[in-house]
């Protein structure tokens, strides 16, 4: 074991361990950005509702409770399969306010009358701004809000019942225990 | 048949200055200054894409990059600075939007790597510059005498 030993050695082991990293790195799912608004308050809005165009809706709304905030629209085939979930978590309490994202307004309503209203209030965002304030880059996303309006999960993708069962209802029931009298 | 020709040249000239107009239909952002559309222009060129990743906010077709080039025309006709502007973007889309990384200790090892390589890779070849100058310059060492000696004599040896 001399010294030249361990310096031809040396290329190897740089091999092994960068291999390694790129190894674990392919796992990853590159799609998947962390959010920058995570402990963040929720921004403030001033949105139409999809139901009541004549309504303002704003920030005060998701203030209080604990609230899902589930980005949706009627192109997106993938918040299609998300639906009957939402409808599930729906009737069992959770409360899931709608962002209709970047639609047409008489198609979401037709959508809903379809597959049903799982939410409390949707929101229409037409031009995607609050979805820009948001940090959001595509459908379906759902945002966690504590009672004090921070956003304290943010879930990119398809609540599937698998995903929500293993990962989502602990945050979920976490929050609802927090600062709880 | 020259006026064939010409009729030619005109009807390609024509095609040629309708695909300019088509072209230039493209740009629908209007600029008070040159100075505007320059910095909207590098901006763009600088952004990256949440959506189409590896793509600029410029080359992207995307819906969410026209949201976003949009939101960023209106930031600048407002007069923010590139600074500014960036600023705005990373607060909601995170560090991910900006092509250049900034300096943090989680991306120190990125920005100071390709320095560090360099420095090891220098250190190693001076060090065996070193060494071999030693060899060079150095005094032989009785042993080596004394078997450089031998081997003169054998070839004395070997030649008569």
């Amino acid at each position: 074991m001399n010294r030249t030993f361990f310096i031809y050695l040396a290329p190897f082991i740089l091999f092994i361990a960068l291999a390694g990293v790129l190894f674990f790195a392919l796992g990853k799912d590159p799609k998947l950005l962390p959010s920058a608004k995570l402990g963040k308050p929720f921004p403030d809005f001033q949105l139409p509702g999809l139901h009541q165009p004549e309504k303002t809706l704003s920030k005060t709304e998701l203030v209080g409770e604990v609230v899902l905030i589930n980005i949706w629209a009627t192109w997106c085939v993938s918040c299609l399969v998300e639906h009957p979930v939402l409808s599930k978590l729906a009737r069992s309490g959770v409360i899931i306010y709608g962002l209709n994202y970047k639609d047409v307004r008489s198609a979401a309503i037709v959508f809903l009358e379809n597959h049903g209203n799982p939410y409390r209030e949707v929101f229409f965002d037409a031009n995607g701004s609050l979805g820009l304030d948001l940090g959001v880059y595509g459908a379906p996303e759902t945002y966690f809000l504590d009672r004090e309006g921070q956003i304290r999960y943010r879930h990119i993708g398809v609540i599937t019942t698998d995903i929500w069962q293993n990962k989502l209802k602990s945050i979920y029931q976490g929050l609802i225990q927090e600062n709880q009298e | 048949m020259l006026k064939q020709l010409s009729t030619c040249i005109t009807f390609l000239f024509v095609v040629l200055w309708c695909a300019q107009n088509a072209y230039a239909g493209i740009d629908i952002y209007q600029f008070d200054n040159a100075e505007e559309e320059k910095q909207f222009r590098n901006l763009v060129e600088e952004l990256r894409c949440p959506k189409c990743q590896n793509q600029n906010l410029a080359d992207s077709n995307a819906g969410l990059a026209k949201d976003l080039k949009d939101r960023t025309y209106q930031l600048v006709k407002e007069g923010k600075s590139n600074k500014e502007i960036k600023a705005y973007l990373v607060e909601r889309y995170g560090d991910f939007i900006i092509y250049r990384p900034p300096f943090r200790f989680s991306t120190a090892l990125l920005w100071l790597g390709p320095l560090l390589v360099f420095l090891l890779v220098f250190g190693i070849l001076i060090r065996k510059r070193l060494q071999t100058a030693d060899i060079q310059t150095g005094e032989m060492s009785t042993k080596e005498r004394e078997r450089l000696s031998n081997l003169l004599e054998n070839q004395d040896s070997n030649e008569t």
